[in-house]
């Protein structure tokens, strides 16, 4: 292996701690929303300074490739695709951060009954999921995979769609829901973006193995 | 310890280095830029006194190589340019076979015992990546082999007497891409073990092989830091002009 390629290499493994950091950050949030764990949700808040912290240092790693290596062809596309995939994972960190905050600032555990009627947990399979893949697919440079989140996002996508109108009918059921069924109504809204990073990521995928622009084109 | 201290040089009445202060770093690649003329060729080869054999070179400062400054008295030159081994831009083997071309300084220098020679001269080959390629021919003439080929016989020439630092003035600015990229790779290896340093016109080979970088314009050391900081940001900005080529 060369020493361009050990670098490009070392990049790599840069970004699969920040793909299982934020995967982590996920994971826990629905712990903690599942078992109403405040320690948990303080725990995401304190990681997410090491989200941060990671998102900064790729940056700096991809700056630090381009002004020494001048990049070219798939070189140069793949460290393109890193600097966007870094900033798509920060923000699903950012969204594990939100989902910790309503947990803490809510008086009592979220009932069970209401996490499942909303399909709130089928979200939070349903994305995970998505992020698994799409670091699988990234890992091994899998464009098939990649292109399987995009379906996977439409999933997502209609429970978020569908989710005002049932939690509508929710409220009007019984009253007392309220705050809680709003709060996972954000949280549906939250995981939702989660999909969207995620297929972000796979369209970036796709861009460096086979420099196909796929991103707002219907055509995959 | 590799310094210049307060380092000046003239040739008779042209002021060619202007107090020039660099600690190079050791068993790493420093990397001298600058525009033609700025001095870094001249810089380079005051480390192992090569400047001496132009009429009218004068030199105030110190020279500190191996905690010696190698141009006080008693200095014994030749020994110097064992342990400074130069490679310059034009490969230039000698008119002999691979194998006594990398035991010649071996033999000037009164090793006379074979197996050592022999030992000596494929481990030389096999630091300069080139023994796979020769292994079965060394009796051959440099000359055989390609531009690309005879360089690396040249850095092996220089390994043979156990350098501990290496000198390269533009070592692969007369050779194609694919020669250029081996010799830069071998590079990346030798610093494990020598102290490098590399004059260079091509920006973005010292980008890519250099740890540290010291720019040169008109005598003068500019600006000497990481090279990942003069890439990304240098502090001057006529080093920023000179990188980001606005000028030179």
């Amino acid at each position: 292996m060369t020493h361009l390629e050990e670098e490009l290499k070392a990049l790599k493994t840069e970004v699969s701690k920040m793909f299982a950091l934020v995967h982590s950050q996920i994971e826990k949030s629905f712990y903690a929303l599942q078992h109403f764990d405040k320690d948990i949700a303080h725990q995401i808040i304190s990681t997410e300074k090491r989200v941060n912290g990671l998102e900064l240092k790729i940056d700096l790693d991809c700056e630090n490739y381009f002004a020494l290596y001048n990049p070219v062809a798939v070189d140069l596309r793949y460290v393109l695709a890193v600097l966007k995939i870094n900033s798509n994972l920060e923000r699903v960190g950012d969204i594990a951060e939100g989902i910790a905050r309503f947990i803490i600032e809510s008086d009592a555990p979220f009932s069970k009954e209401l996490i499942e009627h909303t399909h709130t947990n089928k979200m939070f399979d349903v994305s995970l999921k998505m992020l698994d893949d799409v670091e699988d697919a990234f890992n091994a440079e899998d464009t098939s995979l990649a292109r399987t989140l995009f379906k996977q996002d439409a999933v997502l996508d209609e429970i978020n769609f569908k989710a005002s109108k049932l939690i509508a009918e929710l409220i009007r059921s019984d009253i007392e829901t309220t705050e809680q069924a709003l709060h996972l109504l954000s949280i549906i809204r939250k995981l939702e973006r989660v999909g969207d990073q995620s297929k972000n990521i796979a369209e970036e995928i796709i861009f460096y193995i086979e420099a196909k622009v796929v991103k707002h084109s219907r055509k995959l | 310890m590799i310094e210049a201290k307060n380092l000046n040089l003239f040739y008779s009445d042209f002021h060619a280095l202007k107090d020039v202060n660099l600690n190079v770093a050791e068993k790493s690649v420093t990397a001298l830029i600058g525009p033609s003329g700025c001095g870094k060729s001249t810089f380079l080869r005051t480390f192992n006194r090569m400047n001496d054999l132009i009429t009218g070179v004068r030199i105030e400062g110190e020279v500190i190589v191996n905690d010696q400054n190698i141009y006080q008295k008693g200095i014994d030159v030749d020994q110097l340019r064992k342990s400074v081994g130069m490679v310059f831009q034009k490969p230039n083997p000698f008119a002999k076979s691979i194998f006594e071309n990398v035991a010649y300084g071996m033999r000037v220098n009164g090793i006379s015992n074979e197996k050592i020679i022999k030992e000596t001269v494929e481990q030389s080959l096999i630091q300069s990546a080139l023994w796979d390629e020769v292994k079965d021919s060394l009796k051959k003439s440099a000359y055989a082999l390609s531009g690309g080929q005879q360089q690396r016989l040249c850095i092996a020439r220089a390994l043979a007497v156990q350098p501990s630092i290496l000198l390269m003035d533009e070592p692969a600015s007369a050779l194609d891409p694919i020669s250029t990229a081996k010799i830069e790779e071998l590079i990346h290896e030798l610093k494990k073990n020598y102290t490098i340093m590399i004059v260079t016109h091509n920006m973005q080979q010292a980008a890519r092989v250099s740890d540290f970088t010291a720019f040169f314009y008109m005598g003068t050391l500019v600006e000497f830091n990481e090279t990942k900081i003069i890439f990304t940001n240098p502090t001057k900005q006529q080093t920023q002009n000179y990188v980001t080529g606005r000028f030179g």
